[in-house]
């Protein structure tokens, strides 16, 4: 027989051979996989960003397949997510509030005195380490982006060293809110048009030395809100969405304009 | 029993595959970024490169040398090692889910992986024997697993310093291979 030949066909029998054996094997180990999961993995946004917890949208799918999840467990998905999801699960739609995620300070470069100037790594968490950050104000935004780091939708930039959430590509999925050292960063309803931008504890007398757009607990917003939705609690005033109806006095009456709103950009995009 | 010895300590130290033979940088640099995906990756490339060892040492004396076709290897082996792999992982997916969840993922990255055709073919090169093949082929996996895991912490400290932007990634990290390899360097004046 010529060498051509016998490689040929040495060839061809070890391929045909262990075709066989894993189109058997294929036949003997086959695994039933829940075709739920795929049609699930293929709804979610596939950002794996994990703000519902789990370690992927792939994890997230087969997590909502055993039912461990709820249907609306992906946020950054929306509402339109979740509704696809209960119908591939045969499940009626649960109630979905768009949550955004809120920077709340407002101490930016010429408000908020600075103690040094930093130069480390462009990172939350070491800044905190020196010195708690080059801001006088031991509860605000130390601006150097962590937030931005996380953010798998690229919502968040810098403006003026405080992190600024773009409302239209956040998705409310959260993963902000637990990348900031200081959390100072909460998930409020996406068309809340009011908040209060800032998180200081400290006593009003205290909290103006450092800044100029800190909350210095005065209560009048407490006061003057007709729904009863602002309360001043440790040091600083606090929305309950569930009761506000955005009539906007507190923004009217706040002295020291703490409460900033999204109005004008609401109109501009209705 | 000392050359098996010396197989294991050669395949590891001295001609560790990826910082003196320079096999399987793909892998090296892409799954190093964390301690425990080099973990899981090498604990992968242990059990296929064992295994492939074996079969490519079998399929070499019994086959190809009885047909005179030593010159086929590489593609032989090619073929071998791919089914293999794909075989481990139906068989793992079914009987063993525990350890498909851990080392799983990673099979697919080790079905063209050229340290895994490198010690198959650098098997024959040096005229093993099977059971110094099976010996080679887990040592060098474990020289590659030790690589990486090297690597992954080396990876682990550099994430925390201020790289000059056009260093970042791959760049910092192909130049701080290059040093372990230097140093690597330092096992080849031992004679073996």
């Amino acid at each position: 027989m010529s060498p051509v030949l016998t490689a040929f066909l040495v060839l061809a029998a070890v391929g045909a051979i262990l075709g066989v054996m894993l189109a058997a094997a294929s036949r003997i180990f086959a695994v039933k996989t829940d075709e739920r999961c795929e049609k699930i993995q293929a709804l979610l946004p596939g950002a794996n960003c994990g703000g519902c917890g789990y370690a992927g949208c792939g994890a997230l799918a087969e997590a909502i397949v055993r039912g461990e999840a709820p249907t609306s467990a992906c946020k950054a998905g929306g509402p339109e997510t979740s509704e696809k999801i209960a119908a591939v699960m045969g499940k009626k739609p649960e109630a979905f509030v768009r949550m955004r995620a809120q920077v709340m300070c407002s101490g930016s470069r010429g408000k908020t005195k600075r103690l040094y100037e930093y130069q480390g790594l462009e990172d939350c968490s070491a800044a905190l380490r020196a010195g708690g950050g080059d801001k006088a104000c031991p509860y605000g935004c130390i601006g150097h982006g962590s937030c931005a780091a996380a953010c798998a939708f690229g919502a968040i930039s810098l403006v003026d060293g405080v992190a600024a959430v773009d409302p239209d590509k956040c998705r409310g999925c959260g993963t902000c809110v637990s990348a900031c050292p200081k959390g100072i960063i909460k998930l409020i309803p996406f068309d809340a048009v009011y908040w209060v931008g800032c998180m200081s504890e400290d006593k009003g007398a205290q909290t103006r030395t450092y800044c100029e757009a800190g909350c210095i607990a005065c209560r009048i917003c407490e006061k003057n809100c007709p729904t009863g939705a602002i309360s001043v609690v440790g040091g600083r005033a606090q929305i309950d969405y569930s009761k506000c109806d955005a009539c906007g006095v507190c923004y009217e009456k706040c002295p020291r304009k703490i409460i900033v709103t999204s109005r004008e950009r609401v109109i501009l995009s209705v | 029993m000392t050359k098996i010895l010396l197989i294991m300590l050669g395949a590891i130290l001295v001609e560790n595959f990826i910082f003196s033979r320079f096999f399987g940088i793909c892998p090296f640099l892409g799954v190093s970024e964390k301690p425990d995906t080099a973990v899981g990756m090498g604990f992968a490339v242990m059990f296929v490169m064992t295994l492939s060892s074996a079969a490519t040492s079998l399929v070499y004396d019994y086959l190809l040398v009885r047909f005179d076709l030593e010159y086929l290897s590489t593609i032989v082996f090619i073929v071998i090692i791919a089914s293999l792999v794909q075989f481990i992982e139906m068989f793992l997916k079914k009987l063993l889910p525990s350890l498909y969840s851990a080392v799983g993922i990673y099979l697919p990255l080790i079905t063209t992986n050229c340290a895994v055709l490198g010690a198959a073919l650098l098997n024959i090169e040096e005229g093993r024997g099977f059971l110094e093949s099976v010996v080679f082929g887990f040592s060098a996996a474990a020289g590659f697993t030790l690589a990486l895991v090297i690597f992954a912490g080396v990876r682990a400290r550099m994430r925390e310093n201020n790289i000059p932007k056009s260093f970042r990634g791959s760049p910092i990290a192909l130049i701080a291979a290059g040093l372990i390899a230097m140093a690597f360097a330092g096992f080849s004046g031992i004679s073996l």
